[in-house]
């Protein structure tokens, strides 16, 4: 990954993006603290490419801090601190001299509560990865990007007649559908997400369970869930989260999704996945 | 099984005991008072009459409550009384304003002129159908206009200032802000007038008066600003750094659009507070009974000005006009405000 | 069966200490944090500068007039005879009638508003006290000087017969005279604070109310199953929580009071001595005497007005800041943008 300036074509950004499957993005001996508490001790994670690797545990454990480590967003929190290095094929993120912004250009978010921008319109919010980092796409590259991006979010069929309307004037499915879109029009390598379906109906997370299984031939997908069966239903990878009481967290076991689940080494996993705690 | 179909029921808060003790009270107070005010000891004097009419309403209401309700109600309904009234007397002063100034300067507002003209060579006994105020609204429309353009600016910058970047010293900032948003009006005056026109020695003239006002206005635009930028969920500021924009990309293409109208509520606030500052006219600026558009060379009449100057000749008809001129202000700032209301109204359906 | 991480370097960075990152700021956000910070630090300077400004002028004046100035109760120009003695305690006179009217009528505004009036006009209400507080203050001078004034001179004349024993409510004249003296009543102490009290009414009802609205819903309900009546509700949870707001409202209130202008300017008529009595014509507030004098002052009168203008600063950035110190800090404060 260069250092090179922000003011890319989207002609490059394809190029970089038709090789997502084979992106690695490895995680090695991850800490972090909050105001000097360390939450999280010596985790490390290699996250397959072209899965859908979830990151389960009970809630409290260091789940969303590890995955907001994988995209630089945790240090935007005052007296947030980290340890360990991640590396996108091969290069760590966290190096001296790497630009925050073009890591997160490369590794894309989704949160848990869907936040389209009110101002803008459906067809801006797509875009608005492109025009806040000042990417320049003529006219029917812009129309193109819109149409794809929604169509792989699951919603064009439902939005295309009305890209005018405020983004906000969705409903909550929709909303964060939306987000989706928007995150994918940049075209990342791996997204991440934080929960994304925990504020929605099941109706709506059924469809954004199924967004991301047909996504992730296309794009890297690390998501962070507290919902068992939702793990199940949509992931090939799973790493295991746990945080002793006072303890700072960490991945108790990690592998295949099936192997987790079914045939787990760690008793503490296998009082997990059957329900003894959450 | 045929069934009918559930209503919902009525409750009523109220009931019929309580309606009798209120207005009885009502009506044997005002007997009362009536009888002995006007008839037994002659006095006069509306004020007076209306002062011992509550207070023997509130004698006899709470006799009548007393024979069915505790303490506890009747300290409980006598207390609303007073709220009732209370809030009838301040909204009755604040109408009393709006329609004695209207009603004064009614005389003065029929005539066309008085909208077209200014008073050059006009005296101030003339007859209402000469002379006119229009170099003071033009005054008062340019020495605001370039306020707007230097307090809008800066304050905006100062908002995101202390709202976006933050920092120890956006810490001192604020209180500084804070504390200047009470800064009287006559000392942000004498300032601007020392400085500009004595040290500096520009003449007296309009832009003296709109600096003077951006000094006021600019606190206000940067605190209510700051609030207004403060309120923007920090989840599309996530939203945005996650898709790898800068910090100045945030802010101008999410933060500052979604603010919007909190930031144009700011800046209409400051304005209305602006536009009425008399005292900094008074100071800053001679009062000419010319039209002029030049605020840099020559001195301007503004309307809070003119109001003033008007009112001290104590001659009838030029107070007639002060009090036009008072409408024609008190017309601005209620289309000012009326603004704010509609900016500030719900916008579309949310889900 | 679990796997391990599958690059292992062999040189591992301890993963026991945090490491010090570079966010790599863009140049663009270098400009837009200076930028930024230099408007911060301009504006702080200019509305600073204010108060130092100002009070740099106190030099001069002490230098001409001496401390007298202070103790000084006349204000004669032409013999260069000045201070502010009078002129202090007039502010405070006008400020305080105008917040004993408007304290009261505030508080129960405020109450109703929040508490009693029925929902659907409670905005309208809302918006009618924000309006109060627009209407300039000369508007108010008019209001006071030719509406309320006719009327209020006989409410002053009864209480000058009535109560004329008690100092306050002493005017020199016979109140008893069967053609009294009309013009010994106008353009007092109690005239001038009647118009100021319209424009503290909306400063402090504005935040009274704001705070009532945040007593805790808990709270309330819990006085109502406990069979309270709604002024019950009212002392027993919304006042005691409001508490704080209710006294910096009042102070922000206090604030405006002593450095109105305009509306003081057009009703009274300047008298300079040292005199309790408000009801009685005559009196001077800083604010007033700088608007009248600063045309006709000489250098040095000018710099006294300026001291005189310092004062007045200073009590009002007091009182201020008095007010904001007490709304952050209290209990009903904390979430409260004033």
């Amino acid at each position: 990954m260069t250092t090179t300036d922000v003011e890319t074509t989207i002609h490059d950004l394809s190029a970089t993006h038709r090789a997502a499957s084979e992106t690695h993005l490895d995680a090695i001996g991850i800490s972090a603290w909050f105001s000097g508490t360390r939450v999280l001790e010596n985790v490390s994670l290699s996250v397959p490419p072209a899965t859908v690797t979830a990151l389960i545990g009970p809630s409290g454990c260091g789940k969303s801090t590890f995955l907001r480590i994988l995209n630089r967003m945790h240090e935007s929190i005052p007296g947030a601190q980290m340890a360990g290095e991640v590396r996108l094929n091969g290069d760590d993120i966290y190096a001296p001299g790497v630009r925050v912004t073009t890591v997160r250009k490369r590794i894309g978010m989704v949160f848990q509560k869907p936040n389209p921008f009110p101002a803008m319109s459906i067809g801006d919010n797509v875009t608005a990865g492109l025009a806040l980092t000042r990417t320049k796409v003529n006219r029917a590259q812009r129309a193109e990007l819109i149409e794809t991006s929604l169509t792989r979010a699951g919603l064009w069929r439902e939005v295309k007649d009305r890209l005018d309307q405020p983004g906000s004037a969705l409903s909550g499915g929709q909303q964060q559908r939306l987000c989706i879109a928007r995150a994918l029009a940049v075209q990342p390598d791996v997204l991440l997400m934080d929960e994304p379906c925990s504020a929605l109906d099941p109706t709506s997370t059924r469809r954004i369970e199924e967004t991301i299984d047909e996504l992730r031939s296309e794009v890297t997908i690390v998501i962070v869930t507290h919902n068992m069966q939702q793990a199940v239903r949509v992931s090939q990878q799973a790493a295991f989260f746990l945080a002793e009481e006072g303890q700072p967290g960490g991945i108790v076991e990690q592998g295949l999704t099936d192997d987790v689940f079914h045939r787990p080494q760690d008793p503490r996993t296998a009082k997990y996945v059957h329900g003894d705690f959450g | 099984m045929a069934s009918t179909p559930v209503q919902p029921r009525k409750i009523r808060s109220l009931t019929a005991d309580d309606w009798v003790s209120l207005v009885g009270a009502i009506l044997a107070s005002f007997a009362l008072v009536d009888l002995l005010y006007l008839h037994v000891l002659a006095t006069s004097g509306a004020l007076g009459f209306v002062v011992s009419w509550f207070v023997s309403f509130m004698l006899f209401y709470a006799g009548i409550l007393s024979f069915v309700n505790p303490r506890h109600v009747i300290v409980d309904r006598l207390v609303t009384a007073a709220l009732y009234v209370a809030a009838l007397i301040v909204l009755g002063a604040l109408a009393s304003t709006v329609v004695y100034t209207f009603a004064q300067g009614w005389r003065a507002l029929v005539h066309l002129n008085f909208y077209t003209h200014d008073m050059s060579g006009v005296s101030p006994t003339a007859p209402l159908n000469q002379g006119g105020i229009l170099h003071a609204i033009v005054g008062t429309v340019i020495e605001v206009g370039i306020a707007i353009a230097i307090a809008v600016p800066v304050g905006v910058a100062t908002a995101v200032y202390m709202s976006e970047v933050g920092g120890r010293f956006a810490r001192w900032v604020r209180t500084v802000v804070e504390a200047m948003t009470a800064l009287p009006e006559i000392l942000a005056g004498l300032f601007v007038y020392v400085i500009l026109i004595v040290y500096v020695g520009l003449p007296k003239t309009g832009f003296a008066v709109s600096v003077a006002m951006a000094v006021t206005m600019v606190p206000i635009i940067a605190r209510a600003g700051e609030v207004a930028l403060r309120v923007v969920p920090s989840g599309l500021r996530e939203a945005s750094s996650a898709l790898g924009a800068t910090h100045w990309s945030t802010v101008r293409k999410v933060v500052l659009p979604s603010a919007k109208a909190g930031l144009a509520t700011a800046t209409i606030l400051a304005v209305a507070r602006g536009i009425g500052e008399t005292a900094v006219a008074l100071i800053t600026s001679g009062a000419s009974s010319f039209m002029t558009i030049n605020p840099i060379q020559n001195p301007m009449n503004s309307l809070p000005l003119f109001i003033f100057t008007a009112d001290q000749t104590h001659e009838p008809l030029a107070i007639v006009r002060a009090f036009g001129a008072a409408s024609v202000l008190l017309a601005m700032v209620l289309v000012l405000f009326i603004l704010t209301r509609w900016l500030s109204r719900d916008k579309g359906a949310r889900r | 069966m679990s796997t391990s991480a599958s690059n292992t370097p062999t040189t591992l960075r301890s993963s026991s200490e945090p490491r010090l990152l570079e966010p790599g700021l863009e140049r663009s956000d270098r400009i837009f944090h200076g930028l930024s910070t230099l408007t911060g630090a301009f504006v702080l300077l200019v509305t600073g500068g204010i108060g130092l400004f100002l009070g740099l002028q106190a030099i001069p004046t002490l230098r001409h007039y001496g401390l007298s100035f202070f103790t000084t109760v006349v204000w004669q120009p032409e013999l260069d005879h000045i201070g502010i003695a009078a002129v202090l305690l007039g502010t405070l006179e006008v400020a305080l009638v105008a917040m004993t009217l408007a304290f009261p009528l505030a508080l129960m505004l405020a109450l109703f508003i929040s508490d009693y009036a029925p929902v659907k006009i409670k905005s309208y209400l809302v918006s009618a006290v924000d309006l109060m507080a627009a209407v300039p203050s000369i508007i108010y001078g008019l209001w006071g000087f030719f509406l309320l004034q006719p009327h209020a001179i006989t409410l002053s004349r009864w209480l000058s017969q009535n109560f004329g024993w008690f100092p306050l409510f002493h005017v020199d004249t016979d109140p008893n005279a069967a053609v009294w003296q009309q013009s010994r009543y106008t353009s007092s102490v109690f005239i001038a604070g009647a118009a100021v009290s319209m424009m503290a009414i909306p400063l402090a009802c504005a935040v009274m109310r704001a705070v009532f609205d945040q007593a805790p819903q808990g709270e309330r309900e819990a006085a109502m199953a406990l069979g309270g009546t709604r002024f019950g509700v009212v002392r027993t949870v919304v006042l005691p929580f409001a508490r704080g707001g209710i006294i910096g409202g009042s102070m922000l209130a206090l604030g405006r009071a002593l450095g109105e202008t305009a509306a003081v300017l057009i009703i009274i008529s300047p008298a300079y001595e040292i005199k309790f009595r408000v009801l009685e014509a005559g009196t001077q507030t800083i604010s007033a005497l700088i608007a009248g004098n600063f045309g006709n002052a000489t250098a040095s009168q000018l710099s006294a007005l300026m001291t005189a203008g310092f004062v007045l600063f200073l009590i009002t950035l007091l009182v201020n800041t008095a007010a904001a110190v007490i709304i952050r800090r209290s209990r009903s404060g904390a979430g409260t943008d004033i």
